[in-house]
């Protein structure tokens, strides 16, 4: 820097170039232009490379845009395309109790999936909820160091089973035990779809109240000891309240995922389109009907405006639900912020 | 310790001991919850090892499936998913790692613009595959891929189902895990690195390029690696945009389709005509796919425990 506030050479380096000493210490005319030409394109890189990081910065943002953005604008016919609305409005989703998409008189009743969905993610819920939270609680306070190193790598593994491994498990062999089990008349219903689902979604709950029962600081589980409580009413009492935004967060994250999860129920749910209250009872869901119908609709017809509609339905469940859950990891950031 | 402490009087100390009777039970069923997940996870995986270890053979890896697909081997739909994870995998690096490096070197934490990108990356993480399978149709066959054609005035070139299309919905879908797994890896160098190349008159650029990307590659490499294991066992989101039931030929442009090995799960356990004949080349199928996605998340896990211990090192 100092170097090229220096007055340049004289113009005419006779002298100066039959002095070799001299000619390394002062540059010459060239090599001073090189200089400053130097500084000018590493300012032209630096701005040229901030720009392009913050716009691979900013493709996640236009990513999710783009998403909610195509995934509506295909579903916007049902409501303002005239024909299409005459087929399946927005009424009509809940008039009928009947989804027949493709018969001579097509039928979209959205009921049942709403039935399906629910049923199969009550089941899923029920099961890996608390046998999630029981044992990120029990790895976290009680287990020792060798059972540790047996269940985290089970649950990585878990983690790791693709889910579309899970719906083959579910459909060829889960299936054919649940149903000598409970002898119910169909193989493939929402128990054997929901208990699927629940071992795909374990380890996101687990993982997530696990992290946050270990961020709890020592000192609350020190001070409830001293005060004459047990391992597990410390654990019970103290522990798991204090990390209850973590656990309430990791809930909320595995039901988003049960919501859309997709290969997993379309495999073993049985994929009949039926409302009734048995778990025992074959069912469809809005992220099954999605995968199994858009590959053989017509571009632009009724149905496939119906099915991105189902997809928006979707994105705006999990959305929300995921936001929630955001909020509960920023309040428990703020707890035990301090540790 | 004085002598009153340890004079405890007898009543509490009798009431700690019957609730630790009864926490004794609370913490064992805490424990079995626990062993039922590792329960359920060795049967599955003991299951799927069992009937799969026999039909995984040379010639099952690098065949084609013939009759029908009830005999024959898996080779095209190995060679579809090595294709299109690495199809996604040169799209999302550049933008994930870039988009990780913008957000912990450059931004100002409280920007509204980073808080913006981090509830962007928070929320893609939680769209379903599904949807992402939608808007692959959605975006890049109809409205990319059909205005392409239309631009070059092809007949249906772009406007299909193509394996370019299912990689590009795919590195959507797995940006996250690559910004994470980048970020993680760039808090990992000490700031004494970033100041020390400053301070001897490199630009930010500069930093990052000869600093911190050396630094940070095993991370961006954990990224990659999770990001490749994700995608190969994802179906929803390829189902529509460039998985095929079925081809005779290999892929060898980014507009053809492709067979892939979950989606090639999904048909033979969903489609087959003749099930018991199709079962054993499921099963390996299925051993196949799972022990890719292990070698891989094994491999992730390694790299990353390497970076841990040399973070933990430090401080």
């Amino acid at each position: 820097m100092r170097r090229s506030t220096e007055p340049p050479p004289a113009a005419s380096g006779g002298v100066l170039a039959t002095n070799p000493i001299e000619r390394t210490a002062v540059p010459a005319r060239g090599a001073l232009r090189d200089r400053v030409d130097d500084l000018g394109r590493r300012r032209v890189q630096e701005l040229f490379s901030t720009w392009a990081l913050r716009l691979c910065a900013f493709s996640a943002v236009a990513g999710l845009l783009l998403i909610m953005v195509f995934v509506f604008r295909e579903a916007l016919p049902i409501v303002f395309d005239p024909e299409i609305r005459a087929e399946a409005g927005l009424a009509s989703f809940f008039s009928t109790h009947v989804w027949q998409p493709v018969s001579g008189v097509p039928k979209y009743g959205i009921v049942p999936l709403l039935v399906g969905t629910l049923k199969v993610v009550a089941v899923a819920m029920a099961f890996a909820v608390p046998i999630s939270v029981l044992a990120a609680l029990y790895a976290s306070e009680f287990a020792s160091e060798r059972f540790r190193e047996i269940l985290k790598p089970a649950i990585e593994m878990l983690a790791g089973i693709p889910s579309v491994v899970l719906g083959f498990f579910a459909l060829i062999v889960m299936a054919s035990w649940l149903q000598a089990l409970t002898g119910s008349a169909t193989r493939l219903n929402a128990l054997n779809a929901g208990i699927a689902l629940g071992l795909a979604i374990v380890p996101t709950i687990f993982s997530v109240c696990e992290d946050a029962l270990r961020a709890v600081p020592r000192s609350y589980r020190e001070a409830s000891l001293a005060l004459g409580a047990s391992r597990w009413q410390t654990a019970w009492n103290v522990t798991l309240p204090a990390a209850s935004a973590g656990v309430a967060a990791g809930i909320l994250l595995g039901l988003a995922r049960g919501v859309g999860e997709t290969m997993i129920v379309l495999m073993a749910s049985g994929n009949a389109a039926l409302v009734s209250a048995s778990v025992l009872d074959s069912v469809r869901t809005i992220s099954a009907t999605i995968a199994a119908e858009l590959a053989e609709v017509v571009f632009g017809s009724a149905h496939y405006s119906v099915l991105f509609f189902l997809g928006a339905v979707l994105f705006s469940i999990t959305f929300m639900i995921n936001v929630a859950a955001g909020m509960f990891v920023d309040r428990l950031r703020r707890r035990l912020g301090g540790a | 310790m004085s002598s009153a402490t340890l004079g405890v009087p007898r009543r509490p100390l009798d009431k700690t001991r019957r609730s630790d009777r009864a926490g004794g039970v609370f913490a064992g069923v805490s424990g079995l919850a626990a062993g039922i997940i590792v329960l359920m996870v060795a049967v599955i995986v003991g299951n799927i090892v069992w009937f799969g270890w026999d039909t995984v053979t040379w010639d099952f890896l690098t065949k084609a499936p013939s009759h029908g697909m009830t005999a024959g081997g898996i080779f095209p739909a190995i060679f579809g998913t090595v294709a299109l994870v690495l199809l996604m995998v040169v799209a999302l690096i550049p933008f994930g790692v870039g988009a990780a490096i913008y957000l912990h070197e450059y931004a100002s934490p409280e920007g509204r613009f980073t808080k913006a990108v981090r509830f962007a990356v928070n929320n893609l993480a939680g769209v379903p595959s599904i949807v992402f399978g939608l808007f692959g149709l959605g975006f890049f066959i109809q409205f990319v891929g059909r205005g392409l054609d239309r631009a070059i005035g092809a007949d249906v070139l772009w406007g299909q189902p193509a394996l370019l299309w299912a990689a590009l919905t795919l590195a959507l879908l797995n940006l996250p895990v690559v910004i994470v797994t980048t970020e993680e890896a760039l808090r990992a160098v000490p700031r004494s690195m970033r100041e020390a190349s400053l301070a001897l008159g490199a630009t930010r650029w500069q930093t990052v390029r000869h600093v911190l990307l050396p630094q940070a590659l095993p991370g961006i490499l954990t990224g990659a690696i999770l990001s490749v294991s994700r995608g190969a066992g994802e179906v929803a989101p390829i189902m529509f945009t460039g998985a095929a039931y079925f081809l005779p030929y290999l892929p060898t442009s980014p507009t053809d389709q492709f067979m892939e090995l979950g989606y090639h799960i999904f048909v033979l356990a969903t489609q087959s005509p003749d099930v018991d004949a199709t079962r054993p080349l499921l099963y390996g199928t299925v051993l196949v796919l799972l022990l890719l996605t292990f070698a891989l998340n094994l491999a992730a896990v390694v790299i990353r425990g390497r970076l841990r211990a040399r973070l933990l090192g430090r401080s």
